[in-house]
């Protein structure tokens, strides 16, 4: 034995698989997200992105194979107990608090965080803490002037931007963002990709992306997936270069290389 | 064990017969549900109805006013199902507490309505077929042969659900409603035949239970809470899910009532607990039902 | 008391707590305070009938609150809420006859039993989601007034509990018969009551049940334990309705299974309606008009209840424009539907 053991990846799957019935949704998968890394999922449409993240994140449960949190055994564990552990993730489609407003969206976040979420009687002081960080997070995101405003009357990108000050209030440690760009307009797109980039660099983010702008922009690692199954896994020269994903994915997109 | 069970064989054949009696009931309002996607408190009123029009044609044992009454039964059951698609028709898409509400303020009045003109007390009725059979001390062939009605009727709606155009097509609207129209089928007739067949067969299972049951005013809310705990522990989308449970709760009711009838509803609360508690979505539930 | 103003403004209730005078016009404190005045000095005008009217509207006003809490504030919409409030109310009698008459006993171990109870039903009905857990409610409902009834030796049967010893107020102490004071003892209970209830729902843990009623799965994902929010939510409900049961009992001094069921969970569903879910006022105010009318109407056309209650819940669902979507935004299915929501300036 030389030298120390290898660090646990932030995430990590091995032979994930996931079947309804006689489709196979997610095909003996195995992939390792370092940590603080940018990784990249992408895929078309049907090839698994989503149960994916929908495995990692305990929504759903594999057929077979593990899912591993820092080195941990998590599979068995359900969803609210991934969350606590450092796992916070954004929604394909918009999975915000409607009635609530923005801050208060983020405030059932940053009170489960600060561990006064079931506290049954009002807490001024509490209360006071939870605003301040609350102010933090969509000062974050740039959702400042839109605090006051019920969540179901934000914009597409707003709400999209609301999702990520939820899912940081958690102070997570692997962030799991699915299609965060979907539906958005270019200026919205940039913006976004300005506050993933600007994330810390002990948060892991993991994401799913159609946008290829997004995807070469800001992911350090990729990992595709065609068909459910790993069809290529490596930093995005590689990826880009590998013939199989060419034939598959690539080429029916037209990429500025 | 041989003795116990001819001790209580009627009471347990009983509860066959009462079961078949609720699946009649679940079935109707599982399809209401699963098509309509209402829930139909009123149900239990369909069955009253049934169960007067057998008192009222019938009450002395004669089989052609039996016949009359399930035929009028089977009317008075459709009308009102057609009437209560015409009334929940406002609250498309309003929630489910709303149809709950507006069905439960329709339940209330027509119990009152018969109160007022069937007076409060209770009615026998006699069974159209007299005469018993050699099992467990003499057991009404009427009984058995609603028995054999019941499992008849079992097969024949699980056979129609699955097998036939008709049933496909009420399966396919209860996934997916608006797919269904894109397709050209008119939904309404879809909707509206959900609840009268759903209606008729209620009120028919009011005229053939009237012998067992009889006819009071409050039958409605009685039955209806032991079809309620059909539909939730058999599981919604299942045909023979709704046959097992309605099995399961009509031996649990009778024989609870026969052997302990101070710890009756207990027996079925527990019933329904285990059966959650194990299953969640119901014996053999396919609809996401659980939590 | 104007806390409990705060939350109208927004359909289903404001998710932060707000100020005590924050956006409230001077005029609607003034009526607030007015209300109050005139509970506080009723019996000295008013005739031992009123007294009592006012006063069973109060603890059923409670009751409704409760409801509105299960309902209106966690989103578990039940139709056998009653069974907590008559099982209070059967606890207090019991206890009243055979260990102590004091009122303050019989409300704690109304509320323990109501909470009680609730919390072991709650077991078996949180499994089921929507429509199934409304239709859950129903049954254990039913069950439960099956129990009140056919468990002669505990509940009278149904004939109910007659007779029961009137309040007292200490250990030792005489027994309260003036109306007025026990008018005034309920007013304090219930005004004690309506505080806790308001401060729990402007608690971290009423702004968790919020966001369970609007978007349980994103709560899942946020870390918090659905299962355990939806059974504190229950517990916290039953043992209010058991409270409201024991008010109740201590004023009637008879409770028999009607108490236990259908009718009155459906009573106080309606008032929950008609009061717009989120407005603790709103839940007395309704309470006194549905207890007016069938009270007053009902002797008018011959005591029949149950006739008016169903024309009065045809005719509330008809005539809401909003109809009951707004009690519960995602309305019963699992897939969560976000309301649009009026603009609030916090």
């Amino acid at each position: 034995m030389s030298g120390p053991a290898p660090a646990p990846a932030a995430v990590e799957v091995c032979d994930l698989t996931r079947r309804f019935g006689g489709l196979c949704a997610v095909d003996s998968v195995s992939i390792r997200v370092e940590t603080g890394a940018r990784h990249a999922v992408i895929g078309s449409n049907g090839a698994g992105k989503s149960t994916l993240f929908a495995l990692i994140g305990g929504a759903q449960r594999p057929t077979s194979g593990a899912v591993y949190l820092g080195g941990v055994d998590v599979t068995r564990l359900p969803e609210h107990r991934r969350a606590q552990r450092g796992l916070a993730r954004t929604f394909q489609h918009a999975n915000v608090f409607g009635p609530a407003t923005v801050a208060a969206n983020v405030a059932l976040a940053v009170r489960r965080w600060l561990g006064c979420g079931y506290r049954p009687w009002p807490d001024r002081r509490r209360e006071a803490a939870v605003k301040g960080r609350v102010a933090q997070l969509l000062e974050t995101v740039g959702l400042t002037g839109r605090a006051g405003t019920p969540a179901a009357g934000l914009s597409h990108g707003e709400r999209r931007q609301l999702e990520v000050a939820v899912a940081l209030a958690s102070q997570p440690s692997v962030l799991l963002l699915d299609e965060p760009t979907a539906g958005m307009a270019a200026p919205e797109t940039r913006r976004f990709v300005e506050l993933v980039a600007a994330l810390p660099s002990t948060l892991t983010v993991v994401l799913v992306e159609h946008d290829l702008e997004v995807v070469f922009g800001l992911a350090t690692h990729l990992s595709v997936l065609h068909l459910g199954r790993l069809l290529a896994d490596g930093s995005p020269e590689e990826v880009r270069a590998d013939p199989a994903v060419r034939a598959a994915y690539l080429d029916a997109r037209s990429l500025a290389s | 064990m041989t003795g116990w069970l001819s001790d209580n064989l009627a009471s347990i054949l009983n509860g066959v017969a009462l079961g078949c009696l609720l699946f009649a009931l679940a079935v109707g309002l599982s399809l209401v549900f699963g098509v309509l996607d209402v829930l139909n408190l009123a149900h239990g009123s369909l069955f009253v109805a049934g169960a007067y029009a057998a008192w009222r044609l019938a009450d002395d044992g004669s089989l052609a006013g039996f016949g009359l009454a399930v035929v009028l039964a089977a009317g008075i059951g459709g009308a009102g199902g057609l009437v209560l698609t015409v009334a929940t028709r406002p609250l498309a898409g309003r929630g489910h507490l709303d149809q709950a509400l507006l069905t439960l303020g329709i339940a209330l009045v027509v119990t009152e309505v018969v109160q007022s003109w069937f007076g409060r007390d209770p009615h026998g009725v006699l069974p159209p077929l007299a005469g018993s059979v050699e099992i467990g001390g003499g057991y009404p062939i009427y009984r058995l042969a609603l028995i054999g009605a019941g499992l008849a009727l079992a097969l024949a709606v699980d056979q129609a659900v699955e097998r036939t155009r008709v049933g496909a097509l009420v399966r396919a609207t209860v996934c997916d409603p608006d797919m269904v129209a894109a397709m050209g089928v008119n939904t309404l007739l879809v909707r509206s035949g959900a609840f009268i067949v759903g209606g008729a067969l209620a009120a028919v299972a009011g005229v053939l239970g009237a012998p067992l049951l009889g006819a009071s005013p409050h039958l409605d809310a009685q039955v209806l809470l032991l079809a309620l705990v059909v539909v939730v522990i058999g599981g919604l989308g299942s045909v023979r899910g709704a046959l097992l449970g309605a099995l399961l709760i009509g031996q649990v009711q009778s024989l609870g009532i026969a052997l302990a009838p101070r710890q009756a509803p207990f027996l079925l609360f527990g019933a329904m607990a285990i059966v959650l508690v194990v299953r969640p979505a119901g014996l053999l539930g396919t609809r996401a039902a659980a939590a | 008391m104007s806390r409990l103003l705060a939350d109208r403004s927004v359909p289903g209730g404001a998710y932060l707590p707000r100020a005590l005078t924050a956006g409230r016009s001077v005029p609607v404190h003034l009526l607030a305070l007015a209300v109050v005045v005139w509970l506080v000095a009723l019996p000295f005008g008013a005739s031992a009938y009123t007294v009592g009217v006012v006063g069973r509207i109060l603890a059923f006003g409670l009751f409704v609150a409760s409801l509105d809490f299960l309902v209106g504030i966690a989103g578990l919409p039940s139709l056998g809420h009653g069974a907590f409030f008559g099982i209070g109310a059967y606890a207090a009698a019991l206890l009243a006859r055979d260990v102590t008459a004091v009122g303050p006993a019989q409300l704690a171990i109304a509320a323990a039993i109501g909470a009680a109870a609730a919390g072991v039903t709650g077991l078996v009905t949180i499994r089921s989601r929507g429509i199934y857990f409304v239709m859950l409610t129903l049954a254990i409902g039913e069950l439960a007034r099956q129990v009140a009834d056919s468990w002669t030796s505990l509940t009278g049967g149904a004939n109910g509990l007659a007779g029961v010893p009137a309040l007292k107020l200490i250990p030792g102490g005489g027994s309260v018969v003036i109306a007025g004071h026990i008018y005034w003892y309920v007013l304090a209970m219930t005004a004690l009551a309506f505080g806790l209830l308001a401060a729990v729902r402007a608690s971290a843990f009423g702004q968790a049940l919020k966001g369970l009623r609007d978007n349980e799965d994103r709560m899942r994902a946020l870390g918090y334990s659905v299962t355990g929010l939806k059974l504190a939510a229950l517990f916290v409900a039953g043992g209010f309705a058991g409270l409201a049961g024991s008010l109740w009992l201590t004023q009637l001094r008879f409770v028999s299974p009607a108490d236990v069921g259908f009718t009155t969970s459906a009573l106080a569903l309606l008032c929950v309606v008609i009061a717009g879910s989120g407005s603790l006022w709103g839940s007395f105010v309704a309470a006194a008009v549905v207890i007016v009318v069938r009270d007053e109407l009902g002797t008018v056309i011959g005591g029949r209840g149950p006739l008016v209650l169903g024309l009065m819940f045809i005719a509330v669902v008809y005539l809401l424009p909003r109809g009951l979507a707004g009690l519960v935004p995602g309305g019963l299915r699992p897939q969560p539907q976000p309301a649009l929501g009026t603009g609030v300036a916090e």
